[in-house]
């Protein structure tokens, strides 16, 4: 093949790594943006969401688009109680303190993987696409669900966006996010509010699993490159702001998906991280954040 | 008194947060062995100053001399080292730790390993604010003015050539005041004080120069009579909550 | 009794414990307890850190691997002595930390976290990078010829576990004086109050780097007597487990004392120990220990002694 095609069809790649990977990451932003804490088990959330996809699915039988629609309801929203649960249990017996949630949330992280372990067992599980029609270029053929991949993460991300701006839930999650006290004070349940945010954030993780599981496979292990690649990307867009971690990414999904045809991954994922502690140690603010005071 | 360097001055010092101009083209001299006070009412730019001064913020504009060198460039421990020391406006302890190593945390820096010598030094500043007999309590279990009495002792125990305190007799009651009046006057031949304070009272029996302070500029100076006297000093007072 | 002598009576009989241990326990546990005590030796660096000066980091697989890899590779590939590539690994250590404690430092709290995060991560892909050289997760063996230190062959178990006991005491004492000394004292105080101690004229920065550094040291010596004493160094000792565990360790026997690292490492090491013989899921342990421990008793195992019973405990 040639350079061109090999480019495009990198960045076709680049553009569904991207699409899920926002979705992911703004889950982390979410948490981080309105609670404040870092959630290091945000891999493992969406490694649940493939799990319970796959479980789902081989439940429902019939047609694969039974089971994929089933489990895209069905697993945001048990990934979503589980943590809001773990909220409950946990984040708000230790006050929401930063250092402790981020103790506390790699025990989660442990506990999560370790029982799906126990479990559904170390064997990595596909689900079949609801539909898997390719589309011929001239050099090679690309299976449209990935399109479709690319397609409802931008709708879900739209709508996410709706959310946080035209309703009341929106306001009420903004409210929380810029003070704690004042919310408080408008009689605004920070408590539940909390728990409905760790919940979603989760949530958005897991849809990004089920819009994942067709292409790449359910394992007990799957959530530690999810969660490397969420934070980059939201320490990247500036910690906490929504429409930065979509920028950032759109920019780490494609030049993920670019760089790692050309170099190693792990060469790249070593550019990656080193990248992510420096734009921490020089510029907190992230890349695309404005400098505070 | 004008061949005498002073010990602290500042020229335009300057500093806003925002559009809020805090502090703003202050020149400010302090002759050492003086116990000067500024006052001012709320929001005037007291604490900010004296944050100035010893490192906390970094001034826009202007410049700060400490005991005959420029330390504007110097970060904030840098100045202590020089000799100044600052107790906080609140409280700020080390509540898990005993009252002697409060107090040697303070002493060590300038006496380092002489064990002995640091103990000594604990001891006298315990004595001094009368804690004596509580060393090995812990900081935190202290009532809020006996904590002030431990701020102070830390200052004490830096052996300062500028003693900055912020609003150190707040919360401490009438007869635990009256003792501090005692300590500073008898510590003043020793040692430069400048005291942020609201109670008049204890402002009036302890200054002998007075600076005022108000939205960020000096209002006026003087001995404390010409102070009370001063029109627009009362004004910028009865203008505003009185304090 | 003075503080003094309670705590010298209680280090001292923990070490005279450990040297009875040798003559009283069965094989299988004295194997154990010599893996206990280097990685206690790993847990104390990361108390320095953690305990004494406050800063969490989650990344010190990269100083324990530093170490690891400084003493293995100069064995594999320069030839070198068990002496002289303890030094190298020690040194590694050294270079890694203060790179590491500059660039870090920058930051605080949270972002301090995902830094040293981050920077192992970094430390633990490169090593799988040059694996022609590291031989990757496969890892490689130190033969016994290698492990010889001053004509004592560290291969053999009578040996190995008198090796690691003097360097577990070496380094709990070193420890119990650095907190008595004016440094020490000085990283306690910015654990309490950061500000206070800046304002006491105390440069921060400077005694903070001093323990990164120092932390980062010990936790190399762990990693690199570690590889010498049981003859393997692998990337696995580099992966982000490896930075838990301490963090694991020093939270259950008590952060800021000075047993509590050991206590929490032989506990932790024998509950995973007894859970692996049942399940491949041995870290699901690990797991509910740090949730629980975040819970209910933040203060570990000795943390909670020193409150009830005894104050005076280091």
């Amino acid at each position: 093949m040639d350079f061109g095609p090999y480019l495009f069809l990198a960045s076709l790649e680049g553009a569904v790594t991207a699409a899920v990977l926002a979705l992911t990451a703004a889950g982390l932003s979410l948490v981080f943006g309105i609670m404040r804490v870092v959630n290091v088990a945000h891999g493992e959330f969406f490694m649940l969401g493939a799990v319970i996809a796959w479980w789902v699915a081989s439940l429902a039988g019939g047609h694969p688009a039974v089971g994929f629609v089933l489990a895209l309801v069905i697993a945001p929203l048990i990934v979503a109680a589980i943590a809001a649960l773990a909220d409950f249990l946990v984040l708000k017996r230790v006050q929401y303190d930063p250092e402790r949630t981020i103790v506390a949330t790699i025990g989660l992280l442990y506990i999560i993987q370790q029982t799906v372990l126990m479990t559904y067992g170390p064997e990595a599980r596909p689900v079949e696409a609801p539909f898997n029609h390719r589309i011929y270029f001239p050099w090679f053929g690309y299976s449209t669900y990935k399109f479709f991949v690319i397609g409802a993460a931008i709708a879900l991300l739209l709508g996410l966006w709706l959310v946080m701006t035209r309703t009341r839930l929106g306001i009420v999650l903004r409210a929380t996010q810029l003070d704690r006290e004042t919310a408080l004070a408008f009689a605004i349940p920070v408590e539940r509010v909390y728990a409905l945010t760790f919940g979603l954030g989760a949530g958005l993780a897991a849809l990004g699993a089920v819009l994942v599981v067709p292409i790449q496979q359910a394992h007990y292990l799957m959530g530690g490159d999810p969660l490397l690649l969420s934070f980059i990307v939201v320490i990247i867009g500036g910690l906490g702001s929504l429409a930065g971690t979509v920028v950032a990414a759109v920019l780490i999904g494609m030049s993920d998906g670019i760089i790692s045809v050309f170099f190693s991954p792990t060469l790249a994922k070593i550019i990656a991280t080193l990248a992510v502690a420096l734009v921490l140690v020089f510029r907190p603010q992230g890349l695309f954040g404005k400098a505070a005071r | 008194m004008a061949a005498v360097t002073p010990l602290l001055s500042t020229r335009g010092l300057s500093k806003s947060f925002g559009g809020l101009r805090a502090v703003h083209a202050v020149d400010f001299d302090l002759p050492e062995g003086q116990i000067r006070a500024l006052i001012g009412p709320n929001g005037a730019g007291k604490t900010t100053f004296v944050s100035l001064l010893c490192g906390r913020i970094t001034a826009d504009e202007g410049n700060v001399h400490f005991a005959g060198r420029d330390v504007t460039a110097l970060p904030a421990h840098r100045r202590i080292q020089a000799g100044m020391a600052y107790t906080f406006q609140i409280t700020s302890v080390f509540p898990r730790l005993s009252l002697h190593e409060n107090i040697a945390l303070a002493a060590r820096r300038r006496l380092g390993h002489d064990r002995e010598g640091v103990r000594a030094a604990v001891g006298h500043a315990l004595d001094m604010v009368g804690l004596a007999g509580r060393a090995n309590q812990l900081a935190g279990d202290l009532s809020y003015g006996h904590q002030r009495l431990v701020e102070i002792a830390m200052g004490l125990a830096q052996a300062p050539r500028l003693l900055i305190l912020d609003e150190p007799t707040q919360g401490l009651s009438d007869s635990e005041i009256s003792e501090f009046n005692a300590l500073i006057r008898s510590i003043a031949s020793e040692t430069t004080v400048l005291l942020i304070e609201h109670n008049m009272q204890v402002v009036m029996e302890l200054a002998e120069f007075i600076t005022v302070l108000n939205f960020g500029e000096v209002l006026a100076e003087g001995e404390p009579e010409a102070i009370r006297r001063n029109p627009a000093v009362q004004e910028a007072y009865l203008g505003t909550a009185h304090a | 009794m003075t503080p003094t002598a309670k705590a010298f009576l209680l280090h001292g009989g923990l070490v005279l414990a450990l040297v009875a241990g040798h003559f009283i326990l069965p094989e299988y546990h004295q194997g154990n307890l010599a893996r206990i005590m280097a990685l206690a030796v790993y847990a104390m660096g990361y108390n320095v850190l953690f305990g004494y000066s406050g800063l969490l980091s989650l990344g010190h697989a990269m100083f324990f691997s530093a170490g690891m890899y400084g003493m293995g590779l100069s064995v594999q590939h320069l030839g070198f002595g068990a002496g002289p590539a303890f030094v190298c690994g020690i040194l590694a250590g050294v270079v890694l930390a203060t790179a590491v404690g500059v660039l870090a430092l920058r930051t605080t709290g949270v972002a301090f976290m995902i830094v040293t995060l981050m920077f192992s991560q970094a430390v633990f892909l490169t090593i799988l990078y040059f694996t022609p050289w590291t031989r990757g997760d496969e890892g490689f063996v130190i033969q016994p010829v290698d492990r010889m230190l001053f004509g004592i062959d560290l291969s053999d178990a009578t040996y190995r576990y008198f090796a690691a006991l003097v360097l577990f005491a070496i380094v709990m004492l070193a420890t119990s004086r650095l907190i008595q000394a004016p440094f020490g004292r000085v990283l306690i105080a910015i654990r309490e109050n950061e500000e206070r101690t800046r304002m006491l004229g105390y440069d921060v920065y400077r005694h903070k780097l001093g323990a990164v550094i120092l932390s980062g040291t010990i936790s190399a010596v762990s990693g690199a007597a570690y590889g010498l004493l049981f003859g393997y160094v692998g990337a696995s000792f580099a992966s982000v487990q490896y930075s838990i565990l301490p963090l694991l360790w020093v939270l259950l026997g008590g952060a800021g004392t000075i047993v509590g690292p050991f206590l929490g490492t032989l506990f932790m090491f024998y509950l995973i120990d007894l859970t692996s013989s049942i399940t491949t899921a041995y870290m699901l342990l690990a797991g509910a220990a740090l949730v629980l421990l975040t819970l209910f008793a933040p203060e570990g195992l000795a943390g909670s002694f020193r409150r009830r019973l005894a104050p005076w405990l280091p």
